[in-house]
Parts: structure tokens; sequence; C-alpha cells
């Protein structure tokens, strides 16, 4: 039982020996020298990078970077001064939230932001809010084409229920669970959007050794059997370096790096952002 | 089809599909939904499947591993292997590689049928220690995209496979099931054993459909019983409530949707008959009694209230014997408003039979059961009888015998106490091991239980111990472990012991703290803790289970003859005893040499003046990693009391 493979397959859900070389064609999103201030304060300025089709890219950085600012820039939460932000090969200004969320950007949060009176199941329920056709009170009556839309909307949801291996807190308030699930019913909300690009806000944050190792088979799951692409905030370097194919530093809302793993292990920028440096 | 020549599983299921194919065989909850399948779906599916594997090329006498958890596909691949003449052979879904590796080798498996990529993965990794594996067959598809060998198939390709077989070769499947005779061999089933590597237990068809027959019908189980299968598919028990007697009585076996929801899917279903061990009823009654610790004032007073009249004369009224009209009335009010909600909230409102077996169930929990009105009895049964020994007749139940002879057992006690057996379900041999065979199989067909035990003067049959355990204290007092820890296991506090005494002057033991309950009780007196190392070394702690391990001994001092096995001194473990460490076995049993040795330097202090020990042991966590937890062990005395004067010998 010892040895490293054993510890691989736990981790990627994958024997070893068959991790394919993976090679990213198109940018599915790119930010150009983005600046992002409030008031005085400048929390983003003039980054650039690109997230490519089926990647997974983390965005690392000591406390304060901008990291999360980047994310809500993406969703259109926050609108920035400057820059250019590509999505799906049509270039703006700024993105608008329900606008991201039609084109398919979905995310998580940092803290938690699910609806905590509502079942686990409603939760996820409301991520297929957007691909729901019939109207409020055509819903309510629940009748003819309305009940075969939601039994469809349900059928989505419970895939991804048994995706996440949450059968068992389906009908559970969320305001019960545990953080760790709770983390897990986010993501399930993400995925019921179908999403094309997942945001992920910092999702192992809290959560012990073995909730981090069931994550990060989540997030290897989803970007391979629904080949979505995934941008995820992580202050785990171990999870960043292991499931990431590329990662780019922040550092005091500038980019400090960009490249795989391997390269930002060794960069010396990084090391020094990250452990401080002598004077 | 004559009743006589339905000797094995294959025939049986034509049978069902032919006379109740509309009738439901099995259930699964799938994406939130209760799925079914009637007997003749589960006809064309075991026909696809087994054509399929034929034409891959199983033959008579292979052996098929089948791995995961309860799921119909995999009841199908049993009665599949059976259908070709080859044997199934289970193995638990939470063992680890190294463990599952021995089987398949042992066992000369050739084909496997795994649940999922979890258990595909396992299969890979000791794919090189064992040779014979030539085929993996997976049901889930979950992941399995990247896996390009070419000896995994999906089990959906090779039905679809054996359907286009069974076109060109009409008729090869009846003659392949007809080739079945009731002597052939049914099923190997390994136990896991408490030493050593597991044996595998040879079972015929006969063995099997002969005792499962023999226990429906003293119970009277028909064809519109509902059962949950939720235990291990290995455990012969599982084999013999959901296979056998499914097939034997036609009554449909329903599947959890995940190991996770078996209490939600047992409420939904509301099965009529159900087994389950002591360890699961008696963490349903500390679930109940945490919740009803956490309701408002006026629940809790009406719940305790009832509680005491169930407790009076529940039983009496589930025995059909005489009670007063008053409390006739208030046993009616309780079941109006307490037992009647309670048991719908577990699931057990409409049961009509419910077993428990394999370890002694405390006496508070036997009655807690029965007296809100659910058929708990106990049996005594191993997996070389095909489960059962003794069964408690309706009517003749107490908690602290397992029952009369099943119909067609004889039993006899020899005069080391041990029990021996004799039945039609008595198994072929252990596979490949003629020296255990011949230790366990005396030439005259009696069977060795491996239990110490006696039977009383009413004509039950009561298990003090494993016969091996039963030792003596120096001063040559009869020391029988498994009595003391049971007794200390029955405290709702204490989740497990390990007793020791066997050749020293007295009797200590250790203690694992039962986090659920003993967490709920410091939560309530506001005491924080962080992990269960922390909570098992506090010394309120102590204090508690001290008071119960004083319990115990005054309970013992009152047994004549175990009035010597008074626990002298005790400690708490700093950390659970786990099977991933090998110190129980999967179904929860202590392994006590492991224990001993691992636990050296704590037993040592356990015989010496010491109040307290340091100790390192190293842990295996979930995924096959290594740790080490370290600890300075307080080691507690108790009290101890004189013996008594025995009382009358019937009263024990």
């Amino acid at each position: 039982m010892e040895g490293t493979s054993t510890q691989a397959a736990a981790e990627t859900g994958e024997p070893s020996q068959a991790a394919p070389e993976r090679s990213f064609g198109e940018a599915l999103l790119s930010v150009e020298n983005i600046s992002l201030s409030f008031g005085g304060v400048k929390a983003i300025s003039d980054v650039s990078f690109d997230v490519k089709k089926g990647e997974i890219r983390a965005i690392i950085g000591p406390n304060g970077a901008g990291k999360t600012s980047m994310l809500n820039v993406i969703n259109g939460f926050y609108h920035p001064q400057q820059g250019v932000i590509t999505y799906k090969g049509e270039a703006r200004k700024q993105m608008r939230p329900h606008k991201a969320a039609k084109q398919g950007i979905a995310r998580t949060f940092q803290n938690v932001a699910l609806f905590r009176g509502m079942s686990t199941l409603d939760n996820i329920m409301t991520g297929r809010l957007l691909k729901m056709r019939s109207n409020i009170l055509l819903q309510a009556l629940y009748w003819g084409p309305n009940q075969r839309e939601e039994i469809r909307h349900r059928e989505f949801c419970e895939r991804i229920i048994d995706f996440l291996e949450i059968q068992s807190i389906r009908k559970t308030q969320v305001g019960r669970l545990p953080y760790g699930l709770q983390k897990r019913v986010e993501l399930a909300r993400a995925l019921a959007m179908e999403p094309d690009l997942l945001l992920l806000d910092e999702p192992m944050a809290g959560m012990n050794v073995e909730e981090k190792e069931d994550m990060c088979r989540f997030v290897l799951d989803v970007n391979d059997e629904f080949g979505t692409t995934i941008a995820l905030i992580e202050h785990d370097m171990g999870v960043v370096m292991d499931i990431s194919d590329r990662v780019v530093v922040l550092d005091h809302g500038a980019k400090l790096a960009d490249g795989t793993p391997d390269e930002i292990r060794n960069n010396q920028e990084v090391i020094d952002a990250y452990l401080g440096v002598a004077h | 089809m004559a009743q006589s020549e339905l000797d094995t599983f294959p025939k049986l299921l034509l049978e069902h599909a032919r006379t109740r194919g509309g009738k439901p065989a099995m259930r699964e909850k799938d994406y939130g939904i209760w799925l079914n399948w009637t007997w003749a779906e589960a006809e064309e599916n075991v026909r696809a499947l087994a054509c399929g594997l034929a034409a891959m090329g199983v033959t008579r006498g292979d052996r098929i591993a089948i791995i995961g958890d309860n799921r119909p596909q995999l009841y199908w691949s049993m009665t599949v292997a059976q259908s070709l003449g080859a044997v199934p052979v289970p193995l638990y879904q939470d063992s680890v590689a190294s463990e599952m590796a021995f089987v398949l080798d042992h066992a000369e498996v050739r084909f496997a049928i795994a649940e999922d990529q979890e258990q595909v993965d396992k299969l890979l990794e000791i794919r090189d220690r064992c040779p014979l594996l030539e085929q993996i067959v997976y049901d889930d598809p979950r992941g399995m995209r990247h896996y390009t060998q070419d000896f995994l198939h999906s089990y959906e390709a090779v039905q679809e496979k054996g359907r286009v077989y069974n076109q060109e070769h009409p008729g090869f499947f009846e003659a392949e099931v007809a080739k079945g005779k009731g002597s052939d061999v049914s099923i190997f089933c390994y136990t896991s054993g408490t030493t050593g590597n597991p044996k595998g237990v040879v079972l015929t068809f006969d063995n099997i459909l002969k005792t499962a027959k023999n226990a429906a019908e003293l119970e009277g189980l028909h064809e519109d019983e509902e059962m949950l299968a939720y235990l291990p598919m290995a455990w012969v028990g599982d084999h013999i409530f959901s296979y056998g007697q499914s097939y034997v009585c036609g009554f449909c076996v329903s599947c959890p949707e995940s190991g996770a929801t078996v209490m939600e899917d047992l409420r939904e279903l509301g099965p009529t008959y159900f087994f389950a061990p002591p360890r699961i009823f008696e963490n349903i009654l500390t679930t109940v009694m945490i919740r009803m610790e956490d309701a408002s004032a006026f629940k809790r007073k009406m719940f305790h209230y009832f509680m005491g009249v169930a407790r009076k004369v529940g039983i009496a009224i589930l025995e059909k014997r005489p009670v007063s009209l008053l409390d006739r009335i208030k046993y009616a009010l309780g079941e109006l408003l307490i037992y009647g909600p309670l048991k719908n909230t577990l699931g057990f409102s409409r049961i009509r039979l419910a077993y428990t077996a394999g370890e002694a169930i405390g006496p508070d929990i036997f009655d807690f059961f029965r007296a809100i009105g659910v058929n708990l009895k106990q049996l005594y049964g191993s997996t070389e009888a095909s489960v059962f020994i003794t069964i408690q007749p309706n009517g003749e139940i107490r908690a602290d015998t397992v029952g009369r002879p099943a119909p067609e057992v004889e039993l006899k006690i020899d005069d080391d106490g041990e029990v021996y057996f004799k039945s039609p379900g008595v198994f072929l041999e252990y596979y490949k091991n003629d020296e255990a065979t011949q230790e366990t199989k005396t030439p005259d067909g009696w069977v060795k239980t491996g239990d110490a035990g006696f039977i009383d003067d009413e004509g039950h049959l009561r298990i003090i111990d494993r016969a091996k355990d039963v030792g003596k204290l120096n001063d040559g007092s009869l020391f029988a472990p498994k009595f003391i820890e049971n007794k200390l296991k029955f405290f709702p506090n204490i989740r497990e012991a390990v007793a020791f005494g066997h050749e020293r002057d007295h009797v200590t033991a250790f203690i694992n703290i039962d986090l659920q309950a003993m967490g709920s009780w410091a939560e309530r007196n506001n005491l924080s803790y962080g992990s269960y190392q922390e909570l098992a070394a506090n010394p309120r702690v102590y204090e508690i289970i001290k008071g119960h391990v004083e319990q115990v001994n005054r309970d013992l001092a009152a047994e004549s003859r175990l009035s010597g096995s008074q626990i002298h001194r005790f400690l708490i473990l700093h950390k659970e005893l786990d099977a991933d460490d090998g110190e129980i076995t999967r179904t929860r049993k202590v392994r006590r040499n492991v224990v001993t040795e691992r636990y050296k330097p704590l037993v040592d202090a356990l015989y010496s003046d010491a109040k307290s020990q340091y100790i390192e042991t190293e842990l295996t966590f979930e995924d096959g990693r290594k740790g080490k937890i370290e600890a300075d062990v307080r080691i507690e005395d108790a009290e101890t009391y004189p013996a008594q004067a025995p009382q009358s010998q019937a009263a024990e």
C-alpha cells in the first residue's frame, strides 16, 4: 500500500500511469491590461492573462493580492477602470453579472453564499433558473409542459447530486450542514448552470485533508467529465501544483508570474513574495 | 416444473419469471427515484450478461469475483455466474487492495465484476499479483472513459454482446441452467477471520436453499415481504436474507441509493423484514436518545412517560400476554403519540420480523425495540452453517439467549463447553484448506462453532464467548473476555472494550469511548474538545467511565462463576480501534492478538503500578497513508466488590 502511486490515484481519481499530456488550444477568456481601483486604493493594476478552453487555471497570491477582485471583474461584479475582457471571442470593457451567467460563467464564493433555509436540492435547483422557460405562475400550476420541464431540470440536478455524492443530504437544510459539505453544495449549484467557465473562490478553504482530497477529485472530475474550463483561487500550494495546468501569480494587484506549476515553483520572485526577502 | 427440480438459483429465477414475471424482483434508488425491475426483467438482465460472459469465455467451474455495494446488477451477477456453472466469489467492497489480492489469488478468479472506478482501480493495482485474473467488467462507467485497457468491459457492453449471442444460440441459456444441480457449489464466502488469512467457505445450492427455506417457513415469510439489502454482499447473512430467501419466497429486495442514505431509504421503503447487527440498533437508539435530549421539555417529558409505559407493558403486549385494560389504553395512546411516529421516522412501521445476530445485544437496546412494538429477535449462526443454527421462537424471546435450534438443526455441547451443530446447511469444505476443514468438521458430521456456551433449562442456547478466548486467571477462575467486554459495551458511552486477564492475577481493560454519545454529553456540559484523543483523556470522562466499570464489577460480583473477573484497572485508549489498522475486523470484531501486540506498553502498564504510560502508535488513513499518534495514557483503578452468595442458577 505504500508508495506514491496509490496516493496519486487517490488524489487524481486516475491511475497515475495513464495521466495524458494535456494541451489546450484557443483562449476561452482573456483579460488584458485590467486595472481596478476603489477610490485611492489600487486593487488591480495592469494585469493580463488568459484562460484556455478546457484547462484548470489557478490564480494564487498572498492575502490582498487582488485574486477575488479579479474573479469579480471576470464575472462582472466589479467594473475595471481600464482594460479589455474577451470572453468567447467577444471583447468588451466590462462584464455584467447576469450576462456573464447567461453566457456560461458560474462561480462559487469564498464565504459560502447559499440559501441557508432551503434544502440542498432546492439550492441546486436555483442554478437551473436561467434555463427555465416557463414563468413563475405557470410553474406554480405545475401542469403539462411545465411539469415536464420541471422534471427535466430535476433530473439534471439529480445527476449532479449523484456526481458529487451528496444524495444523503438531498433534503437537508443547507444551514445545518458542515462547512465542507456546504462548499460541495455550492459547487453543485454552480454546475447546475451548465457553465462553460467555472470560477471557484477558495473551494478548499477550511477543509481537512480528506475533504480537500474529495474536493480535488471533484474539480478534476468536473473538468474531465463535462469539459468545463475552471479558474480557481486557492491557498493550498499542494493542491494548486497538483491539479492546475497553469498558474498565474498576483501580488499587490500586479502580475508577478505566469506559467506551469513547475515554472512557478522555481520562480525566485514568487518564492520571495511568499517567504519574504531579507533586506 | 416440479418443485423438487428447482434446486438452483437460476432455475428459481426462470420459474419466478414464468409464474410472477410482472411482480417486482429488485428495486434501487437512483437519481432520487426508486427504480423497479420485475422478475421477467431480472431474467432478461441475467440472461444477457450470462450469454455475454459465455461469449467472452466463462466456462463451468470458473470463479467470478463480485465487488461492490449492494446493487441489482451485482446480485444478478451472482445468478449469472451460477447459471453458467461458475462460482460467484463476493468480496467486501471496503477491503483494501492487498486483502482483495489474497482472495482473488486463493479462489483462482478469472473474471471480476466490479461496481465502479474505485473497485476497478484496486483490481488494476493488484493485477500483477493475480496472474489468473483475465477480464474485468464494471457497472458504473463514471470516470472510466480514459481507461483503455482491452480487458476492461462495461456491464452494458457485455450485455449487448450477450443479447446477440442469445439470438444466435437460442436455448443456450436454458441448457446451461438445466445443467446445474443442488449439490453443485453455489458460492465461496470468505470469512473475515479474526486470525490469519480469510478462509473460503464453500456452500452448495442445497445448503443455502434448504436453510433459507426452513427459516422462511418457520417465520412465515411470503412473496410480499419488503427487504432492504444494505449489508456487505460478501457476508453470508446478506446472501441468505437478500438473495437466498428472496429467491425462495419470491419477495422483492431493494438496494439503497448509497451507503450514506440507508436510514433515509429505510424510512421511505418501510421494510417488513429487516436484519441488522446489534451495533446498528445501538446506533439508532443512541441517535434517538440524543435527539430527544435536544427536543423541547414538553416532548421530552411525553417521550419519557410513554417509554416508561412501553417498558412496563410493551413487550407483554407484543407477546400477546395478558395486560390490564388501563395499561392497554395507555399503550394505545403512546402508540398514537410516540411509538408510532418514532417507528415511522426510523422506517420500522411495517416490520413484522427483525433479526439481530453476530454479537450479543445489550438488554436495554433489545428491550427498547421490542417495547415499542418491533418484533426484534436474536438468532445464532455462522458462515459454515449457511447462517441459521438457532432462532428465538415467537413468544420465547429473551435478551440473553439466542433461542432454540432452527428446523433440522441438532446441537451438542462438548466437555470444554464448545458448541457443535449438525444441519442441512453445513458447508462442504474450506476451499484449498483441508487442514482447517478437518479441524472444524468432525468425521461424523458435527461442526465446531468455536463458541463456548450452554443450553439452559428452557432449552435455549446461551453463548458466553469464543471458545479459544475463554481463559483462566492465575487463581484458576474462569475468564471470559467477551462476556466482560459486552457488559461494558452495553453502556452507550463505551464503543469498544478489550479485556485482559488470561494467565494474569486480575482482569484489566482497554476502553474506547463512543464519540457520538460522549461528544453530545460534552456539548451539554460545555466541555470543549478538539479530537477523540482529547476527549478520551478528559478527567471527567474518566470519571463517567469509571462509574460504568464499577457497575460492571457489581454485576460480575453477582455471577457466581465470574466474580473473579472484576476489572481492577482500566484505561481509555487514545485512538479508536480501526479496521484500517487491522485492530478490528471489517465486521467490527476485535483482533485480540493485534491489539495486545500494538499496545504492549499499555498492557504492561496496566499490570504495574504506573499512573500513566507514554505510547506512540502508527495509524493508517483511509487512503492508505500512514501517520503517527502519540499520547500519555492515564490508567485508573476501579473499585471491586466481594462475590455474593450464588442465587438460584436459573436467575442468571
